[in-house]
């Protein structure tokens, strides 16, 4: 089968559980002082963009899903992976 | 036999040399400081992943330290009982090694914070902890920008008597003012559920080892030095 490259985006965020002081100082000093109000939450995290040769997307997702987990690339204690979204190039 | 430790030395580690000149000429403790990459645990009664910074902690703090070589080896010395200590950035690395539970996320109040500060014994049985009292107060720095800890099951730990140190105040009451980072429950240190032979603790026991360096004048870092070594020659005596 010809394989294709595709570019997969994951987030690495905290457990709600475990507080989030970088997203909190953002929501009350930034956001709230300016008036926008209507925010009721931030979360922030880290973001990763990868290249990948697979067979197809279901694949690829796979590959980095699995080598996420592997590598701990995200720790499991305290953080959730999601992926955000997988493009053919 | 003589006692024989190594003091690891990743890219950033900037603990190790304090850590070997405590063990050397405080401790009187035979001591290698070892490049990572040479690391071999046959040579070794125990050894100490010192603080600083590894590989630049990029992603997290000490993760990509943890898929070293030394690490594996590390883990043998893990499963024969052998001492396995993680000093601030060695913390880090062993928890995400998995050696020990939960992680250390950064300080809920997103500095840096160099400080003395107390600690509590809560286990005083553990391969860093055998010379200490329970209860007894430790005057010792931390210095870091990553060290809240935190587990999704923190009442295991305290079934399993995992919990070795906890921030306290002066009189070893563990209180909201004396927890300098947000760790959960103040915890300073755990251990492996195991043997009790592997540690993980923030604060610095090698910058707290010689009156000199301290405010109040104590040496309280010798106690975990040498309970360290207690645990050697009382395993080496059992052998």
């Amino acid at each position: 089968m010809e394989q294709s490259e595709f570019i997969i985006e994951v987030s690495l965020e905290n457990k709600p559980a475990a507080r989030d002081p970088v997203a909190e100082t953002i929501k009350r000093d930034l956001i709230a002082k300016k008036g926008y109000d209507m925010v009721s939450n931030v979360r922030s995290g880290q973001y990763l963009r990868l290249n990948v040769i697979a067979d197809n997307e279901s694949r690829a997702k796979e590959i980095v899903t699995q080598m996420c987990n592997d590598l701990r690339i995200f720790n499991p204690v305290t953080q959730n992976l999601t992926v955000l979204n997988v493009k053919k190039l | 036999m003589k006692t024989k430790i190594a003091v690891l030395m990743f890219p950033g580690s900037n603990c190790d040399l304090d850590t070997v000149h405590v063990l050397k000429n405080v401790m009187n403790v035979e001591t290698d400081l070892v490049w990572h990459n040479h690391f071999k645990e046959r040579d070794y009664d125990g050894v100490i992943l010192p603080g600083g910074f590894a590989f630049g902690d990029y992603l997290r703090a000490g993760i990509i330290a943890a898929h070293s070589p030394a690490i594996d080896e590390a883990r043998i010395m893990l499963k024969d009982g052998r001492p396995v200590i993680g000093i601030c950035n060695g913390f880090q690395i062993l928890t995400e090694a998995q050696f020990l539970p939960g992680a250390l996320l950064q300080n809920d109040s997103l500095k840096f914070i160099c400080k003395w500060v107390n600690l509590v014994v809560e286990n005083n049985k553990t391969a860093l902890s055998n010379k200490m009292k329970k209860d007894e107060v430790i005057d010792i720095p931390i210095a870091h920008g990553e060290g809240r800890f935190f587990t999704d099951n923190v009442k295991e730990l305290e079934d399993n008597d995992q919990i070795v140190f906890r921030y306290a105040d002066e009189n070893g009451n563990v209180t909201d003012e004396s927890n300098p980072n947000g760790s959960l429950g103040n915890i300073a240190g755990v251990c492996n559920l195991d043997n009790q032979n592997c540690i993980g603790l923030m604060p610095h026991p090698e910058r707290a080892s010689e009156a000199i360096l301290s405010p109040k004048n104590t040496t309280h870092g010798r106690l975990f030095f040498a309970s360290m070594i207690e645990y050697i020659s009382r395993r080496i005596g059992s052998e």
